[in-house]
């Protein structure tokens, strides 16, 4: 028997693959794994991000400060870097452990206090910004051998698709990721907390914990995600990545996990990132589209899902 | 019969920052028993259960589990050390399996990962032995509460219950679905667990339970072996009154019965009720009887327009009407008390005032405002009409009592001055004083010439205020009732004749 | 009896209290604060300057107020700023002189999206934040699409007016926020509609059962909201004299959020007053002059705000209030131990 549970995320898929298809038939070029890959390196970032995310929503919250958490960790690491020489694999786990305990410290309050995960989230990210500008207000470059041989590192695939170090790192997270939410109890405690958050505290699960650890893990990928994101860019700025939370859960929609919690799977989440990619990608290829109308196709996609999860919700009888 | 006790409570006392809601109150469950929990709303039953489930900490007074002196900090403590709990309203996760729920913070691990497969042998062999064959891969929402109440009993035994609380397990399931609960639990309590069991329905406590303790305002009254003690000893004990006040029956004569108000004609909706005759004429009061789940509250819903009516026709007022939505039902001159008062009735956070004229308000259209004074005059004017205890019409409505929030719901549609008012469960959850004051208002409404369809489920209740009782049956009228013929044991009768 | 409207002068004492002490701190560190001059037939000075640069977030408090009432929240009015700005811009631009044609397009554009998140919200029940999300995500785009990706400049004296004007001595769009202000404020409080969004968000099946049409009612508070965002857009357009997609409102969605519940309402719905929204957005503003005044760098603006929201989050926490009184309670005990 086919579970209707599993309706977006197949929705999600075949999507996916429409989509890759209609740009391989109009384009040369579209249809190859290097194409493929590009999506997956490009987004890779992001792809992090989402997945911090998607644990977030399956808990019924959200986390709005995971662009800031980006632009903040690059700032970091730029200084430290290149104002006080430390050596990136030094900075990574400090930048790393810094940012989970400013997730955990959401999570505390939004579970201490009882604060809508909306609103705390929402001081943190001002807290991250302006964090950030105050220790830069300038772009600063990174210039460290380590960035160069990161950059170089990778391997190519046939067809001269490039697996690099983001690839590399966003798959490893994704990953661990599906078993953390599906072969762990704390995934299950995830999903509890999203399906009644009462119900779950009745039934013995200690709520305060997972919250603090959902907002914790989801803080950990955004730092991670603003180190990768430095991979690119060679540097930090304060004012990067404005709007990423907002792509993150765009695509955690897109890719068939309910809004209100409870529901959805960490691989819809990595389609979903593609998809938002893949168009972008027909737009930058078809070349007479302007940039725009990834915002507004954006838009449309996500009004599609929602549209398509409230049907299969009110569908169901109760 | 065991008789050292697997739960012993003495002396506890919780103070909440206004009341004190539980005096030196002891209580002790044996190992292999059924034992009530008994008292009014308010008495402190929830306080106590919470107390032994760790939701609250006791503020004095020990808690012994065999003999050992124990401190739960939260349900999952209470549950380590061998008490579950089964609420009312479920308290599963609708969106996961079944077998996650029942496995749900101790699924077995290989490897540091949970088996699924071992995770979902192992429930449905668990759910076997309670005679549920089912699909435990499914999203627990897709079974029905009954069977959920199930599960969660499974549950809460299988993690090593030594001692399992019902907390009013009945109030949702119909008569069979008691019958088996009640088989379960005697399977349970020969096999040494110990049950308490809270419910409203006193034919349920001499149907199971072995013991009985009953509170009464935040006080001990006693513990009773219950094949001792009277159904009269027992309301005496829980009202501290000789007697209640419930037995009284007085059917309503009606004089202008020939003056028809609302005429159902084969009011019906698919796969909810099937057609209903029904005339109630003005000045009486038609009581709805049937078990939970008959289609008393469909019905309520289906006259009031909530749900649209799929067959049928409804006069009202010497005209035939087809309401869409409430509104078009309360502009005709109708109003509803539902039965969920918490989730239907009250605007939690906004004043009695406001409670009380909001339908008036919706009625009159939102461009003619009633002002601040008028507002003030008709909610003082009600709420010493209907003797509401409060001392100011500004405060919240939450923070009144059940009874005199019922109260409130009532004003607000006497203010929308309707011709029929239809009551679903008016008195339920609400302390027995409150419940004889609110048949008593509801006599005195009809009266002053006011219509009433009242569903409930308290048989003596319906005896006391109709002039006229319908019987529904799996969604089906069965019977109607009139005359001499309006007493417990008719309206018995019927509902479980077949 | 004094418990009840105590409580009500509480709701009120918070917001009030913090803006007065605010003003107070700048008062004392820089005493030219309060010191208003009337100069060619306006007024000038500190303290109309944070009327007016509040203005536009107090427009977007105003309809944010409302819609929080419901239980919602709309992430979308910054798009919506933008939008309504670019079609005004887009008649400009165009050579269209007519001033009412001009604004009516601003505003028909705020009530288009108004309508959308409408229906998105009261008609198909979708979630407020997602649904309102989808505008602004996409809202950016329209307005791009609208000015064509371009910045685009302007020159209309009588637009103009909205954003540089004055008006018996006041700036122009703080006279427009008071204006609103009185709309609103008689719409909701001289007839039951205030009532309603009150009901509306305090219990929505309560309010069904008494025959409120939730859905008219989402819709409508969505629409003012838009129309408010309208405002506040072309107000910014036209200060600028000219509409940028890109930036126009960015993030004032969350400042006016931020004003609401500085104004004590909560976000679960029910009880609102625009009064103290408007209260909020100016003890928003208040706060970025503080700082300027104190002489702390405009870097710091973003890590304070976000320390004052944090603050004022938590004292209406009921948990972090009782945790403040028992450490009350702790150092009076230990005042009276060394007596």
């Amino acid at each position: 028997m086919f579970n209707p549970k599993f309706i977006p995320l197949a929705v999600t898929c075949a999507l996916f693959f429409v989509l890759f298809g209609i740009g391989a038939i109009q384009f040369d070029g579209f249809g190859s794994s290097r194409v493929f890959f590009n999506l997956l390196s490009d987004n890779a970032f992001l792809i992090i991000a989402a997945v911090g995310m998607t644990f977030v929503i399956l808990s019924g919250g959200i986390d709005l400060s995971v662009g800031a958490v980006i632009a903040l960790t690059g700032v970091i690491c730029s200084v430290l870097i290149s104002k006080y020489q430390w050596h990136p694999l030094v900075v990574f786990p400090v930048v790393l452990i810094g940012g989970t305990a400013f997730g955990a410290i959401m999570g505390a309050i939004i579970h201490y206090y009882k604060m809508q995960p909306f609103i705390v989230t929402l001081a943190g990210m001002f807290f991250a910004r302006g964090l950030a500008s105050v220790i830069s207000e300038e772009s600063i470059p990174i210039e460290h051998e380590f960035y160069n041989q990161v950059a170089e590192f990778g391997f190519m695939l046939p067809g001269d698709a490039w697996i690099g170090t983001s690839t590399i790192i966003c798959l490893l997270v994704l990953f661990v990721a599906i078993i953390i939410a599906h072969y762990t109890r704390f995934g299950g405690r995830v999903y509890a907390v999203g399906g009644d958050a009462n119900s779950a505290a009745l039934m013995g699960i200690p709520l305060a914990q997972t919250t603090i650890r959902i907002y914790a893990i989801s803080a950990f990928l955004a730092t991670l995600a603003g180190i990768v994101y430095s991979f690119y860019t060679f540097s930090g700025y304060s004012l990067a990545a404005v709007g990423v939370e907002l792509d993150a859960i765009a695509a955690v929609v897109i890719g068939g996990t309910l809004l209100t919690g409870g529901y959805g799977y960490m691989f819809g989440t990595l389609m979903g990132v593609l998809i938002m990619g893949v168009v972008q990608t027909y737009i930058s290829f078809d070349g007479t589209l302007s940039s725009w109308w990834t915002k507004i196709v954006i838009g449309l996609l996500l009004f599609c899902f929602i549209a398509l999860q409230q049907l299969l919700v009110r569908g169901k009888p109760r | 019969m065991n008789t050292t006790p697997v739960l012993q409570l003495k002396g506890i006392n919780k103070i909440f920052p206004s009341v004190h809601a539980l005096k030196d109150v002891d209580f002790s469950l044996r190992a292999g028993e059924i034992h009530a929990l008994l008292g009014e709303n308010g008495a402190g039953k929830s306080t106590l259960i919470k107390v032994m489930t760790g939701v609250y900490q006791r503020d004095g007074g020990d808690i012994l589990l065999e003999g050992n002196p124990i401190f739960p900090n939260n349900t999952g403590d209470a549950q380590d050390l061998g008490i579950s709990t089964v609420y009312q309203e479920v308290n599963l996760l609708p969106n996961l399996t079944v077998a996650q729920n029942i496995y749900l913070g101790r699924e077995p691990r290989r490897f540091g990962l949970i088996n699924w497969k071992k995770v979902n042998q192992d429930a449905a062999q668990l759910l076997k032995g309670y005679d549920l064959h089912i699909d435990v891969t499914l999203p627990l929402s897709h079974y029905s509460i009954a069977v959920q109440q199930l599960i969660a009993i499974a549950r809460g035994v299988d993690m090593s219950a030594k001692v399992l609380i019902l907390d009013e397990p009945t109030a949702s399931l119909d008569a069979d679905e008691v019958q088996s609960l009640f088989r379960i639990m005697r399977d349970l309590k020969a096999r040494g667990i110990g049950i308490v069991f809270v419910t409203h329905f006193l034919d349920q406590v001499y149907a199971v339970c072995d013991r009985i303790t009953i509170l009464r305002s935040a006080e001990l009254v006693g513990e009773f072996v219950a094949a001792n003690l009277s159904r009269t000893e027992l309301i005496g004990h829980m009202l501290g009154k000789e007697l209640a006040e419930l037995g009284e029956h007085k059917a309503q004569t009606n004089e202008n019965r020939d003056e028809a108000l609302l005429t159902l004609q084969g009011l019906g909706r698919n796969a909810t009720l099937s057609a209903v005759d029904l005339q109630v004429c003005k000045g009486e009061v038609v009581g709805l009887a049937g078990l939970l789940g008959s289609g008393r509250t469909e019905l309520c819903r289906l006259i009031f327009g909530v749900d649209k009516k799929h067959t049928g026709t409804v006069t009202f007022n010497g005209k035939a009407v087809n309401f869409s939505s409430p509104r078009d039902a309360i502009d005709a001159g109708m109003g509803l008390c539902p039965e969920d008062r918490k989730h239907d009735g009250i605007l939690g956070q906004l004043s009695i005032r406001e409670n009380m004229i909001l339908a008036r308000q919706i009625k009159q259209g939102w461009w003619k405002f009633i002002s601040r004074k008028e507002q003030e005059e008709i909610a003082n004017q009600y709420v010493k009409e209907l003797s509401i205890a409060t001392s100011d019409i500004e405060k919240p409505i939450e923070q009144l009592s059940g009874g005199n929030q019922q109260k409130v719901i009532l004003a607000r549609w006497l203010a929308a001055n309707p011709s029929l008012l239809i009551l679903d469960e008016p008195t339920r959850g609400i302390d027995i004083g409150a419940h004889a004051e609110i048949i008593r208002l509801i006599r005195k409404l009809c009266d002053q010439g006011l219509a009433l369809v009242v569903a409930s489920s308290e048989l003596e209740e319906l005896v006391a205020f109709s002039s006229k009782v319908i019987v529904l049956r799996d969604r089906n009228k069965v019977a109607e009732l009139e005359g001499n013929d309006i007493n417990p044991q008719r309206i018995m009768q019927a509902i479980a004749a077949s | 009896m004094n418990l009840t409207k105590n409580q009500n002068l509480r709701r009120y004492l918070w917001p009030c209290a913090g803006l007065l002490v605010l003003l107070i701190i700048n008062a004392i560190i820089a005493p030219e604060f309060f010191h208003i001059e009337f100069k060619d037939g306006r007024f000038y000075g500190s303290l109309i300057d944070v009327l007016n640069r509040a203005a536009p977030v107090a427009l977007l408090a105003i309809g944010m107020a409302l819609v929080i009432a419901t239980g919602g929240v709309d992430l979308s009015v910054g798009s919506i700023m933008a939008i309504a700005g670019a079609a005004s811009a887009y008649y400009i631009t165009k050579g269209v002189d007519n001033l009412a044609i001009i604004i009516g397009a601003g505003l028909l554009a705020g009530l288009i999206a108004g309508v959308i998140n409408g229906l998105l919200v009261g008609y198909m029940s979708i979630q407020p934040i997602v649904a309102t999300l989808i505008l602004m995500v996409a809202g950016r785009g329209i307005a791009q699409l609208m000015n064509e990706g371009q910045i685009v400049t302007f020159d209309h004296a009588g637009f103009s007016f909205l954003g540089t004007g004055d008006f018996l001595g006041l700036p122009f769009p703080v006279v427009l926020v008071i204006i609103t202000f009185i709309i609103v404020q008689l719409l909701t409080r001289r007839t039951a509609l205030g009532l309603y969004i009150e009901a509306v968000g305090a219990n929505p099946s309560a309010s069904h059962y008494m025959g409120l049409n939730a859905k008219a009612i989402k819709m409508s508070v969505y629409c003012v909201a838009g129309l408010c965002a309208a405002l506040a857009g072309m107000i910014a357009a036209a200060d600028i004299k000219g509409s940028d997609a890109n930036n126009a409102g960015l993030w004032l969605e969350l400042d006016a959020i931020l004003a609401v519940v500085i104004g004590g309402a909560s976000l679960m719905g029910g009880r609102f007053s625009i009064f103290l929204a408007v209260i909020g957005a100016l003890i928003i503003q208040t706060l970025t002059v503080t700082i300027i005044l104190s002489g702390i760098p405009p870097k710091f603006n973003l890590l304070i705000k976000a320390s004052a929201i944090i603050i004022v989050l938590l004292m209406q926490s009921p948990r972090f209030q009782q945790q403040l009184s028992q450490l009350n309670f702790w150092s009076k005990k230990k005042e009276s131990n060394r007596v």
